[in-house]
């Protein structure tokens, strides 16, 4: 593994082994660190084809936070899985690309992901006890990571390891190093999964709801310790999530996903404050807390539809006050009337007030 | 509401629920030969007052651990006291006749959590929805099927749906079954526990419309057991704040989020997410919630308080009333009184 020099250095503090931006001698910012163009992955079941993901594309910066939101059955989970080469069958990627730095990952040999999954891409996913092996002590499962991805020694690994520990805030590293996943409260399970995805240093971190399983005092700590690595490191994060409220503060752009679409991006700014599409609008105002107490709230009626055999054109439209027969064909991704620079949705009727 | 001169719908005075382990029999070998072991003792629920009165919605708040759910199961008698009382309209809960008991206990359900786990499988809705009216001798069997195609109505669902099973409804439909079910029997008072944590925002948004309607039609009473700020601030008069067993404060739902009396209240209410687009510095609240098994001695909050004061690590400061209705343990409130 090449040691390239040290990019990032006057910003944070010199990092050993830190991968910058400048990896490969790419010129900084000149490419986004990642790229999803056109991703489709598709499930071939006895039913019928399940479009999970239709046609998805985004790009992510290095050191910048992309928020992916959605309900249950939008995709962006799948999503996620889909960039960590985790599709299982009867799933395939059946289009699109996947761009990390220079290299294509949709073409890419079982052998090649398996050297990049937990090195350059990590994942943290919802429930750190189905993650977590039970029947492993927590050093075992950083080690076998650091060992998978480096020719270091199982000292050297070790110290790693502990360092990773205290980075996301647990007390007495060394004892915890020797505990068994059981042993760990949920909030101090989902630290460990988060210093096992940062144990190698990675480019993009994708998070799959890793906090919704956690008590909101948990969950401000988590996210106190993720917002922090993420701008000492630089490390580039996909946050996926049901919770607006988490990503209003947490995200720089938002994607709002609804079966297997992207319907809106933007920044988080644009997309909250002007939301263009009636399914964005229709999410925020369903919140609780942004309507008056006491008073009914503004529902969304239907419910999400199935992703087996999708009819034609915007799948929002059974659901939405402002379709017309021209929602039977779907909708280009477009800028958004109002907003800025990046802000586009997929939708007929944009709100434009 | 409610005149103040009626006694409360329901009212627990000072209850308590110690889950016990007992000793297996090599311990108790063990202590035979010099091991000290003991009984291992939750104190779940530790001396909690509550009354909520006809017509009312009262949201319980609290981390996972703090014994608000057994609080709820205890209000409603799914769980027996470890101590303390239950009273129904004035009158005494307990020691009432068996077939007095079962009167009343059909006029307090409760609707879980998970939509997935607490509707049977293998029982198809009208049998989820209907068997207990008829076992209870409310409706005849004959009448099942209209009753429950009324009930399922009511609840927003299409009563052609009732011949079929709990997995070929979605989450929020199950929701809607199992808030069904609860209705069937006529009930006055519902426990909700953690009823729309399972939902999608917008399906939750729908269920809370939802109970907000049926409380209108049907006057019913509702202690709404609730992580989630949010949803308890939209839906509830009142609000009590439970930590680790016991109820460190309570009052108006307006009071309680326009000015939090309570250290841990007030920490609660600062991660309450708001859907700003505004980059925030997450500021965590330190540690986490003790086990329950060695609660820490004197204010439980003590070791994670901000304001933690020689006091707090031996004395523990009684539920102590702070303004009119609103009710406060923290020892600040002795000092700067």
């Amino acid at each position: 593994m090449s040691e390239q020099a040290d990019a990032m250095g006057a910003k944070g503090r010199p990092e050993r082994e830190y991968r910058s931006a400048q990896r490969e001698g790419d010129p900084v910012n000149v490419k986004p660190l990642l790229e999803v163009d056109g991703l489709r992955t598709h499930f071939f079941t006895k039913a019928g084809v399940v479009k999970a993901v239709d046609d998805v594309s985004f790009t992510l910066a290095a050191g910048e936070v992309l928020g992916l939101v959605g309900e249950s059955g939008s995709g962006k989970s799948m999503t996620g899985y889909s960039l960590m080469g985790l599709i299982d069958p009867p799933g395939r990627i059946v289009g699109g690309s996947i761009r990390l730095r220079d290299s294509e990952l949709t073409t890419l040999s079982a052998e090649g992901m398996r050297s990049l999954r937990g090195n350059r891409l990590a994942m943290i996913f919802q429930d750190p006890m189905m993650t977590l092996n039970p029947v492993l002590r927590v050093d075992r499962q950083m080690t076998e990571a650091i060992l998978a991805h480096a020719k270091v020694s199982e000292r050297e690994a070790l110290a790693r390891s502990r360092e990773a520990l205290v980075k996301v805030g647990i007390a007495s590293p060394d004892e915890r190093l020797m505990a068994y996943p059981h042993q760990f409260s949920g909030g101090m399970r989902q630290r460990v999964a988060i210093a096992i995805a940062l144990l190698n240093r990675p480019d993009v971190i994708i998070a799959d709801e890793p906090t919704t399983a956690l008590d909101v005092t948990i969950q401000g700590q988590i996210l106190y310790e993720v917002q922090k690595l993420s701008r000492e490191l630089g490390t580039a994060l996909i946050w996926i999530t049901h919770d607006l409220s988490v990503i209003a503060g947490l995200a720089d752009r938002i994607c709002v996903m609804y079966a297997g679409r992207i319907v809106e991006q933007g920044t988080t700014e644009d997309v909250l404050t002007h939301p263009a599409h009636p399914y964005t609008q229709g999410l925020l105002d369903s919140v609780p807390s942004r309507n008056p107490p006491g008073e009914r709230l503004r529902q969304i009626p239907g419910m999400t539809p199935s992703l087996l055999d999708v009819a034609p054109g915007c799948a929002f439209r059974e659901r939405c006050t402002r379709a017309t027969a021209i929602c039977e064909t779907m909708p280009d991704m477009l800028p958004a009337p109002r907003g800025g620079e990046g802000h586009a949705m997929r939708c007929h009727h944009p709100l434009a007030d | 509401m409610q005149t103040t001169d009626k006694p409360p719908l329901l009212e627990l005075s000072a209850v308590s629920k110690r889950f016990v382990k007992p000793l297996d029999i090599a311990m108790q070998i063990g202590n035979l030969l010099g091991a000290h072991l003991r009984e291992e003792v939750v104190h779940a629920v530790d001396g909690v007052d509550l009354s909520i009165m006809q017509g009312e919605v009262v949201g319980l708040v609290g981390e996972s651990g703090c014994g608000k759910s057994t609080l709820g199961r205890l209000a409603i008698g799914l769980l027996p006291l470890s101590a303390g009382r239950r009273s129904w309209k004035g009158a005494p809960l307990d020691g009432l006749p068996a077939e007095r008991a079962r009167a009343l206990q059909l006029k307090m359900q409760m609707i879980f959590q998970d939509p997935y786990a607490s509707l049977n499988p293998r029982m198809r809705v009208i049998d989820i929805v209907g068997e207990a009216p008829v076992a209870h001798g409310l409706i005849h069997r004959r009448q099942q099927t209209e009753f429950v195609g009324l009930q399922l109505n009511r609840v927003g669902l299409d009563p052609t749906l009732m011949r079929r099973f709990p997995h070929q409804f979605s989450g929020g439909q199950r929701a809607r079954i199992g808030i069904a079910r609860a209705l069937a029997v006529k009930p006055e008072f519902l426990v909700c526990d953690e009823s729309v944590a399972a939902l999608d925002v917008s399906i939750q948004a729908q269920v809370l419309n939802l109970f907000d309607d049926l409380q209108s039609a049907l006057g019913l009473t509702y202690l709404f057991i609730s992580h989630d700020l949010g949803v308890v601030q939209h839906i509830s008069d009142r609000v009590l704040i439970m930590y680790l067993g016991r109820i460190v404060e309570s009052g108006l739902t307006q009071q309680i989020f326009h000015a939090p009396n309570h250290p841990y209240t007030q920490a609660l209410l600062a991660e309450v997410g708001k859907v700003e687009p505004k980059k925030r510095t997450f500021v965590p609240i330190k540690g986490e919630i003790p086990s329950p098994l060695a609660p820490p001695p004197g204010c439980h909050f003590h070791p994670r308080c901000p304001h933690v004061m020689d006091r707090c690590r031996v004395e523990s400061p009684p539920l102590v009333e702070i303004a009119p209705a609103r009710m406060s343990a923290c020892w600040l409130n002795a000092t700067a009184g």
